[in-house]
């Protein structure tokens, strides 16, 4: 046995663990399923890491404290959470920059566009694929053997102990094991099974988008939870997902394909109605739950529809939008039906309540007598030329995985294991049930990435020793 | 999109009088409009702030963000939809395709714009009348290369005033053809670069990027590309090296002419004359900074820049390599009978390299002075969206 530390993913989570179990003088092996050109799963898609801060850092701005931090994950968890876990991560994301930064990640200033978050989330310069590069080359420096096109179908274990991993025909030993392979989102079957159909007769999640990595198959979860009987925590339907561009790429659309116009005009489904407040808050904030109503939609799709008076003021989308010079010739590009489609729009110019449109602020520009009404930004949609960006679900990781503590060990009935731990995606549930919130996915695989490389280093060296450690 | 389809849109866009993109040109404005919505490599370089003050990229705009683009490689290896990615963006490629038709298309005359698509050849022709002519001349004037100049040096091969009759007029020219293809190409990236004058800020700061190459940097500090994803500084220094080194023997030229018309001190100047330590400084750096060009271009991603471009590259990198070594050469060859071969060779490869100037690699320089200077301007006059999240 020449690996003492065996780290099977390779993205963030996984290269933190393998970075932390190579310092700590073991020699780590790093099983990657994917080709070295698609390597870093989701992570290569990120952009940033939340990160809690007393006082002004380099790119981040002000100050935002433990407990505001923990308040917004309450928030958006709407307590799915577990405090103690949370809090431990927040408490990483204060600390973890400057090892970061030794290890070749370089930050930057907010991006133009996401100027929101120049006070709780730092940036990653070149976006996460730069980063995972720079853990890649210091990863081989210190001398971790990366294997890529490695994909692990099932393990052994003893006792709740790890033993081997079979990649393939080939056994892979190890003292020690880290599991950082990541969700299942990239599993169309199991997305089918998890959402089940509907009462229309439909399949929803064979309409979803995968905005990441297509390797996340979920292969080494479902081994865990349904061969060895891990401990699970998390529903299998819950997931960050968003509304993105319908043609976006079944897999790898990333950031671009995201649609930032929707509260500037309205949302109608196929049956070209409204179905939604498009003006309830800051796009930012409520990116992540039109993933969830536009999946609740017939045939899983949705339209947003803005005037003239609305561009130049969102980011701009990454495909071109449908364009006309009437609302009518709209619905029939679209594809909608011209008098729904019409009627939807006069029933909403009519309801607007113009005051002064600020779109930078909570403005007092609403509709009045409408369902479901909007709340903010309402301005009639009358100026040609008129827009529609067809939004599909795009689902960016689940949330179902192993439940763990804040040692990382996977837990077989309650029970941690001495040897086999778990970071980033397949255990990120134990502190986001749902929802979500910029840049926590980064903050969660870095912290138990962390750990669990330091802890399935002791683990190596000192069998048993991970129990008292934690 | 299909090509009946772009066909379609192209005929109607020139009959609507708008000017239809080249495909390189088309092809950078596809990359950016999705790199507009990503923003990832923001901080890389002048070129992602610069593309985030648009929301589209006609042809003006393509040709200026072209020509700010380094070529450093970082958006490219930090690139999420980089090659196998079906969205297929290498920003540096497409930028140093248009790059390379934009040097072409300003050129002036006009009509000799068409010698940057087989520079390569043109250069090594160049080269070789050069050195013929210089031949020519010396076998005219003197009847042989056999002889060993006198006290006079190589002026007793070459008349003082036939060398600044021959290299005047062809320095001439080639400040007007630079001059002029570079002010063609700022009257049309003026307008779409805010249209404002140049401030004394807006110059210094153009004139720093210049001079310390700073978006060779990484924005970081810690260098561009080369082989892979990992940073070095080497491309900067080559690029120093070259820079400067060309700079020391162009300003031992120039000391070297005040001193033989105001001062009366004729040629040849030895160690430590100011000439003499000027050139042979500049010549070592020029030697060294090829020869690093040359060597980190052999080295270089296959993903960076436009692989159509090698000869242009290399017949420069060459040429100015020739010129500097021949140089030296002729310093270390005084009062022996191989001085009047390399007098010539020297002086061909000179004529060469100055004849071709406005005509080659040498213009990526100019050209993208003049974008950083109207980047500069741009980025001091506020953007004209008002982005939701701003």
């Amino acid at each position: 046995m020449n690996t003492d530390v065996l780290v099977i993913g390779g993205g963030n989570a996984a290269l933190c663990a393998a970075l932390m179990a190579a310092e700590a003088g073991a020699r780590v092996t790093l099983l990657e399923a994917a080709p070295r050109a698609w390597r870093g799963g989701n992570s290569a898609h990120t952009r940033n890491l939340r990160c809690m801060h007393d006082a002004p850092q380099d790119v981040l701005v002000e100050a935002y404290s433990e407990e505001e931090y923990w308040q917004d994950l309450l928030k958006v968890t709407g307590g799915l959470t577990d405090e103690k876990l949370a809090r431990l991560v927040i408490r990483a994301s204060s600390a973890c920059r400057p090892w970061m930064r030794r290890h070749g990640v370089h930050f930057q200033p907010s991006l133009s566009g996401a100027l929101h978050t120049a006070r709780t989330n730092a940036f990653f310069m070149g976006g996460g694929k730069a980063l995972v590069n720079a853990y890649y080359r210091s990863a081989e420096r210190l001398g971790v053997q990366v294997r890529y096109e490695a994909p692990v179908d099932r393990i052994e274990i003893e006792d709740g102990r790890f033993v081997a991993a079979w990649i393939r025909d080939e056994r892979l030993t190890a003292a020690s094991c880290v599991l950082a392979a990541g969700g299942f989102e990239s599993n169309r079957e199991w997305l089918r099974e998890a959402w089940g159909r509907n009462a229309r007769g439909e399949w929803p999640a064979d309409n979803f988008l995968i905005r990441g990595t297509r390797y996340n198959q979920g292969t080494l979860l479902r081994h865990l939870l349904d061969d060895h009987g891990a401990d699970r925590i998390g529903d299998p339907t819950q997931a960050h997902m968003v509304a993105i561009d319908a043609r976006a790429p079944l897999y790898d659309g990333g950031i671009c394909t995201r649609i930032d116009c929707v509260s500037l005009g309205v949302v109608v489904n196929r049956e070209a109605r409204r179905f939604y407040d498009e003006g309830e808050d800051f796009w930012p904030k409520r990116y992540a739950i039109w993933g969830r109503l536009v999946a609740q939609q017939p045939g899983q799709i949705a339209w947003s529809v803005i005037d003239a008076k609305a561009v130049g003021r969102f980011m701009p989308p990454v495909f071109p939008g449908t364009k006309a010079d009437s609302l009518p010739e709209l619905a029939r590009q679209l594809g909608l039906d011209e008098a729904a489609f019409t009627q939807t729009l006069d029933d909403y110019n009519a309801a607007c309540r113009v005051g002064t449109f600020d779109h930078t602020a909570l403005d007092n520009c609403h509709t009045e007598g409408l369902v479901p009404a909007k709340t903010h930004w309402a301005r009639p949609i009358d100026t040609a030329p008129f827009y529609g960006y067809a939004l599909k679900p795009g689902v960016t990781f689940t949330y179902l995985g192993l439940k763990t503590d804040d040692s990382a060990a996977v837990r077989f009935a309650g029970r941690r294991s001495p040897n086999l731990f778990v970071a980033g995606e397949m255990m990120a549930g134990n502190v986001l049930g749902k929802g979500y919130t910029a840049g926590v996915g980064m903050s969660i695989g870095t912290a138990f990435g962390r750990i669990a490389g330091t802890q399935a280093a002791l683990a190596a060296f000192r069998p048993g020793a991970a129990h008292a450690a934690a | 999109m299909q090509p009946l389809e772009a066909l379609t849109r192209d005929a109607r866009a020139l009959a609507n009088g708008a000017v239809v993109l080249s495909a390189p040109e088309a092809e950078v404005a596809r990359q950016l409009q999705i790199c507009n919505a990503c923003r990832y490599c923001e901080g890389f370089c002048a070129v992602f702030p610069a593309m985030t003050r648009r929301l589209e990229f006609p042809k003006a705009d393509v040709h200026f963000l072209a020509n700010l683009c380094h070529n450093c490689g970082a958006c490219l290896h930090a690139c999420q939809y980089a090659p196998p990615h079906e969205f297929a963006v290498n920003v540096p490629q497409a930028m140093a395709r248009v790059r390379a038709r934009t040097y072409a298309d300003y050129a002036w005359p006009a009509a000799l714009g068409a010698l940057y698509r087989r520079n390569g050849l043109t250069l090594s022709l160049a080269a070789v009348a050069g050195v013929t002519l210089f031949l020519l001349l010396a076998a005219a004037l003197n009847g042989g290369l056999g002889r060993v100049p006198g006290a006079g040096g190589f002026y007793d091969l070459f008349p003082h005033n036939l060398l600044v009759g021959l290299f005047l007029p062809v320095f001439a020219f080639v400040v007007l053809a630079l001059g002029l293809g570079v002010r063609r190409f700022w009257r049309e990236v003026t307008p779409v670069t805010s249209g404002q004058p140049v401030s004394g800020p807006a110059a210094a700061e153009a004139a720093d990027d210049v001079l310390r190459l700073t978006y060779l940097d990484g924005g970081h500090g810690d260098g561009c590309h080369n082989e892979d994803d990992a940073w070095t500084h080497a491309r900067r220094r080559a690029h120093h090296l070259t820079f400067y080194g060309f700079l020391l023997c162009f300003a031992a030229t120039s000391v070297a002419t005040l001193y033989h018309y105001l001062l009366g001190w004729h040629a040849p100047y030895d160690l430590p004359s100011l000439p003499k330590l000027l050139g042979v400084a500049g010549g070592l750096s020029l030697m060294a900074g090829t020869v690093a060009l040359w060597w980190l271009r052999r080295r270089r991603h296959p993903l960076h820049g436009d692989a159509a471009q090698a000869p242009m590259d290399l017949a420069f990198i060459a040429l100015l390599f020739l010129t500097a070594a021949s140089g030296l050469a002729l310093w270390l060859a005084r009062g022996t009978p191989a001085l009047a071969m390399l007098l010539c060779l020297h002086l061909g490869a000179v004529m060469a390299l100055f004849v071709t100037l406005p005509y080659g690699k040498f213009a990526h320089g100019v050209f993208r002075t003049a974008a950083l200077l109207r980047h500069a301007v741009e980025r001091r006059q506020p953007s004209r969206l008002k982005l939701g999240d701003d």
